[in-house]
């Protein structure tokens, strides 16, 4: 990797909120959560590995993700994602909480 | 999985990387070094659920220890009785799985089948046996081993003190068709087995006999030894493991095996061979037995002058432990029966612990633990507890199998061999966490399902908290006294069982009748010499200090056998169905020594000898089947060259307690010389050991080698007869005191509950001006509800369950009223005392205090 960007740490917490936000999107694979959260941050965001994994582990043993092996596009088995009932309520909550907790922090910030 | 799910992870990144134009290799490399330390990773995502069980466990763990620390008497109490429960269950799975899982201690058990000869006891003829093993498609190899084998039949003299051993004659393979090698030396040679029957040429050593009398010398073998006056060589010890005694002849111990000569024609006649095959493999029990029994009618057919033979086959493993499986399974059932009262018990004394400790749970669920994790640490601390109740478990468990295997006066099948070994310890650790889980069920359910803001806002008034979930331990108590009542049941018709057995009248007077094994040590030749030795043997025993009666018997009573065909003259019967009768050979005196009464005709006397008419005596029973409605005195029959009938004696139990006694026909000693030992019997007043010290004084002039260590009283023969049932009952009666005591604590423990949960309310009453009197009834009434109630259960469940194991019974219906109204009012009585314990003391409860309280 040639030009190494700035490291954007995500806020602490919120790559529970960002996983379930793009499994809404449908089943997905590790690798491509973590392309997804890239990509729709221009890039902005990096999911660490060493996190993503543990925090897969830690939603699916919440209940909030189900995983499933099955096979990629290009035929090798990968193990897919998929939001359960209870992930989406979760997620509705927390990102409700996000919501207020970064307009509050904007106010006072003077952003908005 | 993981590991695959990261492997695909950098798999992907490699291929992006390779598509934006990177060679293969680097792109890996560079993939790699981006994702990071894939088993750090991998770690670290595992760990966020372990390390949570785990710390979680810990947690609960410790909690729980702090708890038990805290709440010490009831730590103590829980651990005992959990203790009791478990220390029963694993005591009890190790003797079921001795006498029925664990396989036989020989190579391949279970191909090893037992071929009896029309029923399950009587044994085959030698010759049947030898064309049987020749013509057979079905075994790869039969042995055997002849059943009439006595205890002490051997005279062991020479080197060392002189003793009387028990020798198994065996067929030369018998060992290598068991699978069974000699730990020292080797087994029978074909030559050896065909020698003489009266003079083996060679001899095994069991383990045991070779311990205890040559301490263990490896180099015993090759040494000769005499026996009955004849040397034998010493060709091998057999190892430890092989207990024959233990598994086909329980309660008598087997000190050495010699050959059993096949080609021998001086050697017994008759149904003497016990036999066990080795089946082909493919080939079944069904299939070898319907094989045998053509080839069983095909010899018939070819020698007539044989005895009958009708084969019948069994698994090896049945035959040994078989008729143990019914009484077995009671004892398991009770178990299980004991374990579920002793669960139900826990269960109610967390569910009391747990009202004292609603405010500490509650402060637990508003810090924010959860309803799952909650329910999770009150499993935990049942788990905890049973598990410290199982440790003292194991301990009650080795202690009890211990004794139980060193029970040698029981008559049971490979008690030997109970012990606690790797599979009972699996079930201790299986009974500790079922039963932690099982007791810890209704106690954590209560916890997640209790409200917690009213808990904490509760000012304490505990009276409405627990009523509204009293049923539960209502429930629990109840379910305690069905089981406790079915337990009951189950020993009371045991126990009456029993005792109806010792009631049996025996047919002879055992107390204060005892028998020494006497046969000469040198070689009777020809009646003269016999009869003067009987003479010499009885005149001498009579005349010393102490005896009242003597007389010699070959077959003491409850321990051997073996009969005959014994047609009447005059009387025509079909081929193989004349009357079978049991013979004894005894000399003068024996029905008094032994206490058989004389119902009709005469004794034998002194004057009955190989010189005077040949006679007979019948019991009542042979009389009865020989000769119905007639005299049977004068009568004769045809079996040993024609003798006649001169008197009748009472039936003697001589098989079994519990089995009538069958027809039985006594041979005066002094006329015949077919028998293979002689007891002498004597009724004595003296104590065993003055009886030995006089018998062996008075009988050294006849014989000096006389060993007088085996004596036998006759009480100890029916002891033994009966330890099978007296173990059951012993058992049974144990769990059965247990359950009742357990039950009665139970009924305690929920009464002073429900008393002291209400002290303000009875203070109120009292200072009202209730009297102690209507307390006492209203709390006492209460228990008798719950009582009646667990009774009802348990008798009905009782009632169904003793008819299932009506075959155990003796003498008593399933349904005995006597012993279910003994017990049920037991069961009354012992709830009323529990109930008015703590209603007594709610009577004295100070008005004044009670209400200044809380």
């Amino acid at each position: 990797m040639g030009t190494e960007k700035t490291k954007s740490d995500l806020l602490p917490g919120t790559l529970d909120m960002l996983v379930l936000k793009i499994l809404l999107r449908g089943h997905l694979h590790g690798y491509a959560i973590a392309q997804l959260i890239r990509q729709l941050s221009d890039d902005l965001l990096q999911v660490e590995e060493g996190s993503l994994y543990p925090a897969l582990q830690r939603l699916e043993l919440n209940g909030w993700i189900e995983g499933e092996w099955g096979l990629s596009a290009n035929n090798r088995r990968a193990r897919f994602y998929k939001l359960t009932a209870d992930g989406r309520k979760h997620l509705a909550q927390e990102s409700a909480r996000y919501r207020k907790a970064t307009a509050a922090v904007a106010r006072i910030m003077g952003f908005a | 999985m993981l590991w695959e799910e990261m492997e695909f992870h950098i798999h992907s990144m490699t291929e992006e990387l390779v598509a934006q134009g990177m060679p293969e290799p680097e792109a890996r490399a560079a993939a790699r070094r981006r994702f990071g330390n894939m088993t750090r990773t991998s770690e670290e995502a595992r760990s966020t659920w372990i390390a949570r069980w785990m710390s979680d466990f810990l947690q609960d763990l410790r909690h729980s220890f702090r708890g038990m620390r805290r709440d010490a008497g009831f730590t103590a109490f829980t651990v005992l009785i959990a203790g009791l429960g478990i220390g029963a269950s694993s005591t009890v799975f190790s003797v079921v799985n001795a006498m029925l899982l664990r396989p036989l201690p020989f190579r391949d058990p279970g191909g090893l089948v037992y071929i009896s000869n029309g029923d399950q006891y009587t044994a085959i003829q030698t010759e049947h046996y030898s064309d049987l093993r020749k013509m057979n498609r079905s075994f790869s190899d039969m042995a055997a081993w002849s059943g009439f084998y006595f205890p002490g039949d051997k005279e062991l003299t020479g080197a060392g003190e002189p003793e009387r051993l028990t020798s198994v004659p065996v067929t030369g393979n018998l060992f290598s068709v068991l699978g069974v090698e000699p730990a020292i030396g080797r087994s029978f040679t074909a030559e050896e087995s065909q020698g003489k029957y009266s003079a083996p040429a060679a001899m095994l050593l069991t383990y045991g006999f070779w311990q205890r009398r040559f301490a263990s010398d490896p180099n015993v073998v090759g040494r000769t030894l005499t026996l009955n006056n004849r040397p034998v060589t010493i060709v091998g010890v057999l190892p430890a493991s092989f207990d024959f005694a233990s598994i086909f002849a329980p309660g008598t111990p087997v000190d050495v095996f010699i050959p059993w000569p096949l080609k021998d024609t001086n050697k017994p006649s008759g149904n003497t061979l016990k036999v066990v095959g080795r089946l082909k493999p493919g080939a079944t029990v069904r299939s070898a037995e319907a094989e045998l029994t053509v080839l069983a009618q095909q010899l018939e057919r070819q020698h007539p002058e044989r005895n009958f033979i009708r084969p019948r086959l069994m698994p090896l493993a049945q035959r040994v432990s078989g008729r143990m499986a019914p009484a077995l399974f009671v004892l398991a059932c009770a178990v299980g029966a004991v374990m579920l009262i002793v669960c139900a018990n826990l269960s109610n004394l967390q569910l009391a612990r747990l009202s004292a400790r609603q405010k500490e749970i509650a402060m637990r669920a508003a810090l924010g633990a959860g309803r799952v994790r909650l329910l999770r640490q009150m499993l935990t601390e049942s788990v905890a507890l049973s598990c410290c109740g199982a440790v003292l478990g194991l301990v009650l468990a080795i202690v009890g199998t211990r004794e139980l295997a060193h029970l040698h006066a029981f008559n049971l099948p490979l008690l030997q061999s109970i012990r606690i070994d790797g599979k009972a310890l699996l079930f201790t650790l299986v009974a500790a966490v079922g039963s932690g889980v099982l007791f810890g069920v209704a106690p954590a359910w209560r916890v997640s399902t209790l409200s917690f803001s009213e808990e904490l806002q509760d000012a304490s008034r505990g009276s409405s908290g627990g009523r509204r979930h009293a049923w539960v331990r209502d429930g629990l108590v109840v379910s305690e006294l069905a089981f406790a009542c079915i337990l009951l049941v189950g020993a009371g018709l045991l126990i009456r069982s029993f005792l109806r057995v010792l009631e049996v009248n025996p047919g002879f007077q055992p107390e204060r009748a005892a028998a020494l094994r006497i046969d000469p040590s040198f070689r009777i030749s020809g009646f003269a010499q016999q009869n003067s030795f009987i003479d010499d043997v009885l005149h001498r025993a009579r005349s010393a200090p102490g005896i009242l009666a003597a007389g010699i018997t070959d077959m003491l009573p409850l321990r051997d056998d073996r009969s005959w065909a014994v047609p009447a003259v005059g009387k025509v019967y079909e081929k193989g169905r004349a009357p079978e009768a049991y013979i004894r050979v005894v000399s003068d005196g024996y029905f008094a020594a032994a206490g058989i009464p004389l119902r009709q005709g005469r004794e034998f006397t002194e004057k009955d000898r190989a010189t005077s008419e040949k006679v007979v005596m019948v019991n009542e029973t042979m009389a009865r089947t020989l000769w119905p409605g007639e005299n049977p005195i004068g009568k004769m029959i045809k079996t040993d060259g024609g003798r006649r009938v001169i008197g009748v004696v009472a039936d003697v139990r001589h098989t079994a307690l519990e089995a009538a006694s069958g027809s039985e026909m006594y041979l005066p000693m002094r006329q015949t010389g077919d028998y293979a030992a002689m007891q002498l019997v004597v009724r004595t007043a003296l104590p065993p050991d003055v009886l030995a010290r006089e018998l062996r004084t008075a009988l050294r002039p006849v014989d000096p080698n006389l060993p007088v260590r085996e004596f036998q009283s006759f009480e100890d023969l029916l002891d033994k007869a009966v330890s099978p049932r007296r173990f059951l009952v012993m058992l049974l009666t144990g769990f059965a005191a247990f359950a009742l005591i357990l039950a009665s604590l139970g009924i305690y423990a929920v009464i002073s509950f429900s008393v002291s949960q209400r002290v303000q309310e009875i203070g109120i009453r009292m200072a009202l001006g209730a009297s102690a009197m209507d307390l006492q009834s209203g709390i006492v009434l209460r228990t008798l509800g719950l009582a009646a109630v667990g009774l009802g259960l348990g008798m009905a469940a009782a009632r169904a369950l003793s008819s299932v194991a009506g075959g155990m019974l003796f003498g008593v219906t399933s349904g005995d009223p006597a012993t279910f109204i003994a017990i049920g009012t037991l069961l009354t009585v012992v709830a009323a005392i529990a109930g008015y314990i703590p209603a007594w003391r709610a009577s004295r409860i100070d008005p004044m205090i009670a209400l200044r309280s809380n």
